[in-house]
């Protein structure tokens, strides 16, 4: 069977005939000669070693469908995984706004014949704006844990300091990325947490804060699901030395909680992932940096900026790229980090989000989580020898159970679970190992009180 | 006949759609709602009571976000018309962006990725649920590997720049493996390779040596060998570069750098020419990466989401982020043993959606598939440049009389000597005729700079037609230039005023910024 069709369906100039019109119109007996420049020794002279092709789109279809056919979803279980990627209805119109082929296949146009973009992503902006209360927020990041890592290099460079204190209770995969990312000038302290609530430890916070300090970082709700209940005390001790204090928030939560804004921070971040897209295996993940309108924040973005202008036409908006000089893209290596491609699309989707959700949608779907979740961590709790750790503090979504009184680990309870069609929590054991054999369960709104009561039910009989 | 419609005029009469669209909060209705969200149970409520009482004064939002309040088919609506206003390769012939590879992203890709069997995966959900997934990116990986001669791949970067990053913190890990992390603080690149590798060396620590061109547009040799010493940590370079020119003295650069001890990275962000042709492990590359959404065709989402793959040789390897994807001869696996990784690029393990469609794009080609790819690639960029050099006042400068292979950068200086018009109004004026026009990365090292890069999915009328729109162009820019120095005229918004964009009492990132400045400067 060849593998070679007479032409292919996505490369128009394979037809033979228009090949060969080509090649004499630019003077070339073969392709090869085209290669003139590429060294023999360097040429490959077998073809790819590569599996026989699905020409077809027909065959295609069927080996990728045979291929995701074994996996099994988020939906045909019952999830309450969690823990940076999160189970939040998409709605409809998301997907079909960023499926529109204009913005799918579109890429680094130009303000007139990308006004669309242009306009999608100062929007963007804009709402999130709204929802953070901060007058400037970025085109969009490769994820939370990128925007995390680059407000705190933000931080540094505002202040000119070089050392950083972070929660301890941030996740181990974004506490690497952080600690890789800050590597070449910038020291990373970790700040304990109070082993009851949660909290940082103030005390401990106080003792560390120095006129070296760039950054107090923690998170709101933090990686471990309870409020930082005392973050304005937080944000005031970092700024006793002349430190920012850097947040790092879940935005579905702002309907609810107070903007970090409004209890002192001074950069904020985050994942939008909740804002409209779909878990992906990882893949619907972009990030946030927000700041007050001061020339000191904005200058120290790498992310380019959408700003709004006017045109020659009154009444008509312009857009355009603010403070451009700052960016990689202008002056490479002298430029603020890099940019470069990252996750716009991911950006106008979490707008379609917010202009469908609108003020009243962002207030219930925050008040019903934090209802379901404490639904469940209350339920959670009444199973013989399981606690609910740091229940006294207020939680958002996410919350840690720990199995330390079944006898069991949370490896045999997952796997108990996943018999029954459900995916527990998130196993903590080996990130926080003094919190024992404990699980991080996530609850959003997607989540019935009979999928929590299954869950319950579920647990009861595994942790026998 | 008297009903005859007639020709078609030379060029498309475009107009792009201008809905004059407000800004969207100016589109709200109060008390209108575009999605419901599911009410709590009454047993919940009961049972937990006022939670947002449990929270602190100052934790409690005071005033609701200022949202737009809009039903649904308004927010719809006023997307859809965005969407309109902007240009995707569905719409375009989008030779313009070059370096940014604009091909064909195969609908029955984006259709595969949709599905829930993809869409609705946890990243931490128990691997034998997962199967499917993490075997595409494991063949992924395979293919990735014969197409580069590397020997492993992550396909952990976001994208390509992400990819740089990355290949850079091996590069950083792999000296310091080696005790040599203090004194090899000192990366080369070239400066018709993408900024990114200059600003993620940098960001990474290091100082950055950039090579210019010699007379004939290749890299400087000699200026690598005066820049080589035991204080080189890598060459980070791209081949052919944003010129198009092939550099055949490219196993030369990794070999000096190599003799220094110094390591060789290469930004395959310009591999669309050479799939099948030549690989990067044959030139003796340590490190390489693919940037998916361009090469392998997964669409490019106005900016990302994108895919970066880095690829390494056995040495590097340890460094790899985690974890890496492995498969046992019965089962696929994540490993997150790896003692050596430099730990965490982005969360969980890539931008799975784009994995996926880039390898469907190469499953559906094949290895003639891809050669195939290239040699028309090649062959559309060099029968397009035949055409461009024929438009008076355009020129390509090095190398002449040699062919380029995936991409060229023009210049427009000759014409705009001749007639004032720059490169930049050029590109406005190539709006009104429904393309894209890109002209450099910064700074502009050739002068009135155009680049374009005529992928594989564009057909000869699809060239002849964009050369016809440039040399339209050329000849207003001759005979009354005000026509192209105050383009875009058919456009979806007319010429902007930029002053705003760096003046930090005027420039407005947001809607409420821009009503707090309209409001002061009023008041």
């Amino acid at each position: 069977m060849s593998h070679q069709p007479s032409v292919y369906p996505y490369i128009p100039n394979s037809a033979p005939s228009v090949k060969a019109e080509m090649l004499a119109a630019v003077g070339a007996a073969s392709v090869d000669e085209l290669y003139a420049d590429v060294p023999d020794r360097l040429r490959l002279k077998r073809r790819l070693n590569l599996p026989r092709p699905f020409l077809s789109e027909s065959e295609l279809v069927r080996h990728v469908e045979g291929l995701l056919a074994k996996n099994t979803t988020a939906r045909e279980h019952l999830n309450f995984l969690g823990a940076g990627c999160w189970q939040h209805h998409v709605p409809a119109v998301c997907d079909e706004i960023n499926s529109r082929g204009e913005f799918l296949t579109a890429y680094a146009g130009e303000p007139y014949e990308d006004h669309g973009r242009f306009q999608a992503l100062f929007e963007y902006e804009s709402m999130m704006g709204e929802l953070l209360n901060m007058d400037v927020v970025n085109v969009p990041t490769y994820d939370g844990f990128q925007a995390a890592a680059t407000a705190l290099r933000m931080a540094a460079r505002i202040t000119r300091r070089t050392h950083v204190l972070l929660v301890s209770t941030i996740s181990a995969d974004k506490l690497s990325k952080i600690r890789d990312y800050l590597k070449p000038d910038i020291t990373v302290e970790l700040v304990p947490y109070d082993r009851n609530f949660g909290l940082i430890d103030i005390g401990v916070l106080k003792a560390k804060v120095s006129d070296t300090t760039a950054a107090v970082y923690f998170e709101n709700p933090s990686y471990l699901g309870f409020v930082e209940t005392r973050a304005d005390e937080i944000a005031a001790i970092a700024h006793q030395c002349g430190a920012l204090c850097v947040v790092g928030v879940d935005p579905i939560s702002l309907g609810i909680l107070n903007p970090p804004i409004e209890y002192g921070a001074d950069i904020v971040c985050g994942d939008i992932q909740p804002l409209g897209m779909h878990m992906l295996f990882g893949g619907g993940h972009a990030g946030f940096i927000a700041t007050r309108d001061e020339e000191k924040f904005v200058m120290e973005f790498p992310s380019r900026l959408f700003g709004v202008a006017p045109t020659v036409v009154e009444g008509e908006y312009g857009f355009g790229d603010v403070a451009y000089e700052r960016t990689s893209f202008a002056h490479r290596e002298e430029g603020k980090e890099w940019v470069g491609t990252a996750a716009a699309l991911w950006g106008i989707t979490a707008g379609v989000y917010l202009a469908l959700m609108g003020p009243q949608g962002m207030i219930e779907i925050g008040e019903g989580i934090m209802q379901r979740a404490r639904y469940a961590m209350k339920k959670i709790a009444q199973i013989e020898g399981v606690k609910v750790l740091f229940e006294q503090s207020p939680h958002f979504k996410e919350f840690v159970v720990n199995f330390d009184g079944t006898g069991k680990t949370v490896a045999d309870i997952n796997r108990a679970l996943l018999a029954r069609h459900i995916f527990g929590g998130k196993d903590l054991s080996g990130e926080f190992p003094e919190l024992g054999q404990s699980a991080l369960y996530c609850v959003t709104e997607v989540h019935t009180q009979a999928d929590i009561d299954r869950l319950v039910s579920g647990l009861r009989e595994v942790v026998k | 006949m008297s009903n005859s419609i007639g020709q078609k005029p030379a060029l498309r009469r475009f107009h792009q759609a201008s809905w004059d669209e407000p800004v969207i909060f100016e589109l709200s209705q109060p008390g209108q709602r575009g999605i419901l969200v599911p009410a709590v149970e009454d047993e919940i409520r009961n049972e937990v009571g006022d939670v947002a009482a449990t929270l602190p004064e100052h934790m409690r939002r005071k005033t609701p976000p200022r949202l737009p309040e809009m039903s649904q088919i308004h927010v719809l609506r006023h997307y859809a018309r965005l969407s309109q206003e902007n240009l995707g390769v569905d719409l375009n012939i989008d030779v313009g962006q070059g370096t940014c590879t604009m091909k064909y992203s195969p609908k029955v890709n984006d259709q595969l990725a949709r599905s829930p069997k993809l869409t609705e995966l946890h990243p931490l959900q128990d691997e034998s649920t997962a199967q499917g997934i993490l075997e595409v990116m494991y063949r992924l990986e395979q293919l990735l590997k014969e197409i580069s001669g590397m020997d492993r791949f992550t396909l952990q970067p976001g994208a390509g720049s992400a990819a740089i990053y990355t290949n850079v913190a091996m590069i950083r890990a792999y000296h310091a493996s080696r005790g040599e992390a203090g004194r090899r603080d000192e990366v080369i690149t070239t400066i018709f390779s993408h900024p990114s590798n200059a600003a993620c060396a940098k960001t990474a620590g290091y100082k950055i040596i950039t090579l210019y061109p010699d007379d004939d547009g290749y890299p400087d040799l000699n200026a690598l060998k005066a820049a080589v010493s035991d204080r080189t940590a890598a060459l980070l370079i791209t081949n052919p570069e944003d010129t198009g020119i092939f550099n055949p003295k490219i196993e030369e650069f990794v070999k000096v750098v190599h003799a220094a001890g110094g390591l060789c990275s290469y930004d395959q962000a310009n591999a669309n020419g050479v799939l099948g042709i030549t690989r990067a492990r044959d030139v003796g590359f340590d490190l390489c990466h693919f940037n998916l959404h361009k090469t392998f065709s997964t669409p490019h989402g106005c900016g990302g989401p994108a895919a970066g793959a880095s690829g390494v040789t056995h040495a590097l390897a340890p460094f790899l982020p985690k974890p890496t994807v492995e498969f046992d001869g019965q089962k696929y696996y994540l490993d997150d043993n790896r003692p050596e990784s430099i730990g965490k690029i982005r969360p969980f393990y890539g931008v799975a959606q784009n994995l996926l469609k880039a390898y469907a794009w190469i499953m559906s080609l094949g290895a003639e598939g891809l050669r195939e790819v290239a040699e028309i690639a090649v062959l559309n960029n060099n029968y397009l440049m035949k055409k461009v050099l024929e438009i008076r006042g355009a020129s390509a400068p090095y190398a002449r009389g040699k062919r380029r292979i995936e991409q060229v950068r023009y210049s427009w200086e000759q014409l705009s000597n001749d007639t004032g018009v720059h490169s930049e109004e050029i590109g406005h004026r190539v709006a009104d005729f429904g393309t894209h026009y890109w002209l450099s990365h910064h700074p502009y090292v050739v002068p009135e700079p155009m680049t374009l890069e005529p992928t594989e999915s564009y057909s000869k009328a699809d060239l002849d037609e964009y050369a016809a729109i440039l040399k339209h162009i050329a000849e207003e820019a001759y005979a009354d230039p005000e026509i192209v120095k105050s383009a875009p005229h058919n456009s979806t918004v007319h010429h902007i005023h930029h002053e705003p964009f760096d003046d930090p009492q005027e420039w407005a990132v947001t809607w409420r910024a821009y009503q707090r400045k309209l409001s002061d400067q009023s008041g």
